[in-house]
């Protein structure tokens, strides 16, 4: 039983379209992937950072990145962290059911400009999904760049995203892959610290090296310092920023941020564009 | 009735008489007419069909966080300045129906819906009201998406301007550049003069839409004295403006006083009850609420106007990004005066005076913006 969906006359537009749950995986205790399957498959295309709006029948429609691999074709992925209402019921969906789907939408990360350079993601939390789709292509393409070092902070170890996937990056040549934890427990035998704690093990070369961070903004603001003292121009920090999100289609208001519309002008951003809102409270 | 059309730019003149032929003629076409009222004991805007469902005779008072009609000495049907309804009513009205689906098992269809198609004529749009469309036009028609639905009533729309001859005790038009006259964007412009020859009005036609209708209904050429008459009538206006904003560099004024003094002071006064965001002819902001029927067989999805003074506009997981009133002050007249300027290209602000007579708190948008200059009002 597949879904119709028509062309209605949409006041919001592009127009919603249904996709078709294929999976929900579980990755952590509140966290878990959905692949979807929208009914036109050109739908599906998307480039590393863009995000989705997620229609839940009846419940909301919320702003989820897109998580999955951008050379598979057809298919979208999301991982959601269930913090809500909407969040929960789109973590509940079942294998067969429909969701509504608008998007892609969004600047994404300059990955094809990185190309010759080191690429380090510094990512926290569920901010390491809107990346994911980064560390894809740059894997399919890995001749084209240096190094990639993965940083990546989390709560705790049972708030790890990907954790097969980080490992087996972590073996590839000139990749480096480090991960921590805020509270580790008995059995954690990594690191325990904030993100930034990770900088004292890598070694950046400013001037080569293209930075894409993405969590919550004070884990940003304190990334961003350290890539500071450490010498690389702004034009070479790249971040995902998050707001309210009605529309995402320039209509609604609700994602100002300073001059911005997060959901058109971003969510990604270059820090020579951040640098002057980052830091001012309730702007 | 004249043979011609009259040419696009050219002056008729129409008697008090034929305003109700006008509206008719407009019916006619299938345009539903909205005009102003007298309700509630302010203008507002609502369907008409004839010149007594018009305020004539009523003017009004206006000051900061005052608003009184008031009996003019004349018949003047537009003696009265802008109330406290924009045509951002028709054009992008409160409550629209974004998405009808029907559940289908576990699956849902997104039900095709016949857009409603509305033709309006709107009668007795002020200069600065023409400019809040033109800037309602760049939100919704001139950037990346198009809304099709405000698409649709725009253009279908039929627009008969009215020239401003007394000015409201809050405007500040002039400084903004975008009245007290109506310079383009209208089908028909009129320009009331109650005097002792007659009361009459100065049409000038905008458009090939505006010549023909004007073409059904009684008129003749304007004479020169009489277009010289309509002129001062409206310089009159301008010279009567007794608000303005210094527009220049406003802009960097106010992102580089981000922690100004002046916000907390106005936050003390301001009750963040969104009054001005709803009055304002520009201000565009929406939510979305989603409502199911009982059985969950069917769900509806409705866009309404929101506001940047509502807890829950800045939310995001963790709490909202904007909690304090003197945050949502900032961001409002930040937005109005400096980001609109980046994001669209022009000021959200086209001085109609709404936010400043509706505020309860006596707010004033032109006293603020001088404080922010470092200029204190000396009252
Ligand atoms: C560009 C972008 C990408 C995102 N990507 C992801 C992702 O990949 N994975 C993920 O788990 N989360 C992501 N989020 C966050 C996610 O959208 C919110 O966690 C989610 O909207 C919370 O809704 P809720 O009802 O479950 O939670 P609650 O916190 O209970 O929210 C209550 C209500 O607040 C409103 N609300 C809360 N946050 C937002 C928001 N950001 N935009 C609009 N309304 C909101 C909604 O109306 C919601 O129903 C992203 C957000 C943005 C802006
Ligand atoms: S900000 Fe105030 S004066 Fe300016 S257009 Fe809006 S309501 Fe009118
Ligand atoms: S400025 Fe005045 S009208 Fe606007 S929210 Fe504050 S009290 Fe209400
Ligand atoms: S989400 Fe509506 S304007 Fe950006």
């Amino acid at each position: 039983m597949s879904a119709i969906a028509e062309t209605a006359a949409p006041p919001m537009p592009p127009r919603m379209i249904t996709a078709r749950v294929v999976s929900v995986v579980k990755e952590t205790h509140d966290t878990f992937t959905l692949t979807v399957e929208p009914e036109s498959p050109e739908c599906a295309n998307f480039s590393p950072g863009q995000f989705s709006m997620l229609y839940v029948y009846g419940v909301g429609e919320l702003p989820i990145s897109i998580s999955g691999d951008p050379h598979d074709t057809g298919r979208l992925v999301y991982t959601v962290r269930s913090v809500g209402k909407a969040t929960n019921a789109l973590v509940n969906t079942k294998p067969g059911q429909s969701i509504g789907i608008r998007g892609p939408f969004g600047t994404s990360w300059p990955v094809d400009e990185a190309r010759g350079n080191d690429v380090l993601i510094v990512a926290g939390g569920i901010g390491l999904a809107p990346l994911r789709p980064a560390i894809y292509r740059i894997l399919r393409n890995r001749d084209d760049y240096v190094r990639l070092i993965v940083l990546y902070g989390a709560r705790s170890p049972k708030d790890l995203l990907y954790r097969k996937q980080l490992s087996e990056w972590g073996r590839l040549p000139d990749t480096q892959v480090l991960s921590t934890v805020d509270y580790g427990g008995v059995n954690w035998r990594g690191y325990v610290g904030v993100v930034t704690t990770l900088f004292r093990y890598v070694r950046l070369h400013p001037g080569r090296t293209t930075a894409l961070i993405c969590g919550p903004e004070i884990m940003m603001r304190y990334v961003i310092r350290e890539l500071e003292k450490r010498g690389l121009p702004d034009s070479d920090i790249h971040l995902s920023m998050e707001r309210n999100m009605k529309c995402a289609v320039g209509f609604c208001g609700h994602c100002q941020l300073g001059p911005y519309f997060v959901c058109k002008d971003g969510p990604i951003f270059s820090y020579t564009k951040m640098r002057p809102w980052l830091d001012k409270h309730e702007l | 009735m004249s043979a011609t059309l009259p040419a696009t730019g050219s002056q008729s003149v129409i008697e008090f008489s034929a305003l109700t032929a006008l509206i008719s003629a407009l019916r006619r076409r299938g345009y539903e007419v909205i005009g102003p009222v007298v309700r509630d004991g302010a203008v507002t805007l609502e369907a008409v069909e004839k010149v007594e469902d018009l305020p004539v005779g009523w003017g009004d008072e206006q000051e900061s966080g005052h608003y009184r009609l008031k009996r003019r000495e004349d018949n003047a049907v537009f003696g009265y300045t802008v109330g406290p309804q924009g045509w951002k009513r028709f054009l992008h009205p409160p409550e629209v129906p974004l998405l009808e689906a029907q559940r289908d098992n576990s699956s849902f269809r997104i039900l095709k819906k016949p857009p409603a198609p509305v033709r309006y004529a709107f009668l007795g749009v002020r200069a600065c009201e023409l400019a809040a469309i033109r800037i309602l036009d760049r939100v919704f028609l001139g950037d990346r998406y198009v809304e099709p639905g405000y698409k649709g009533r725009r253009e279908a729309a039929f627009l008969i301007a009215v020239n401003c001859t007394k000015a409201g005790g809050t405007c500040f038009c002039t400084s903004m550049g975008t009245g007290p006259r109506a310079a383009s964007g209208f089908d028909l412009a009129l320009t009331e003069l109650p005097g002792r020859e007659g009361h009459r009005f100065v049409v000038e036609v905008g458009s090939e839409a505006g010549a023909a209708v004007l073409g059904e209904i009684e008129h003749r050429k304007a004479r020169e004295e009489e277009v010289r008459e309509a002129q001062a009538a409206v310089d009159n206006a301008a010279g009567q403006m007794r608000r303005a904003v210094d527009t220049e560099g406003i802009r960097d004024v106010l992102f580089d006083n981000f922690e100004h003094p002046r916000w907390d002071r106005v936050a003390a006064r301001c009750l963040s009850c969104a009054n001005c965001t709803m009055v304002c002819p520009t201000c565009f902001c929406t939510t979305v609420e989603d409502v199911t029927d009982i059985a969950g067989d069917r769900a509806e999805r409705w866009r309404k106007w929101d506001s940047c003074f509502t807890d829950g506009f800045s939310y995001i997981h963790g709490g909202s990004v904007r909690l304090s009133v003197k945050s949502r002050y900032r961001q409002w007249l930040t937005h109005k005066f400096a980001a609109w300027v980046d994001q669209f290209g022009t000021f959200g602000c086209v001085g109609c005076g709404r936010c400043i007579t509706w505020c309860p708190g006596r707010i004033d948008i032109t006293e603020e913006l001088r404080a922010m200059r470092g200029v204190e009002a000396s009252a």
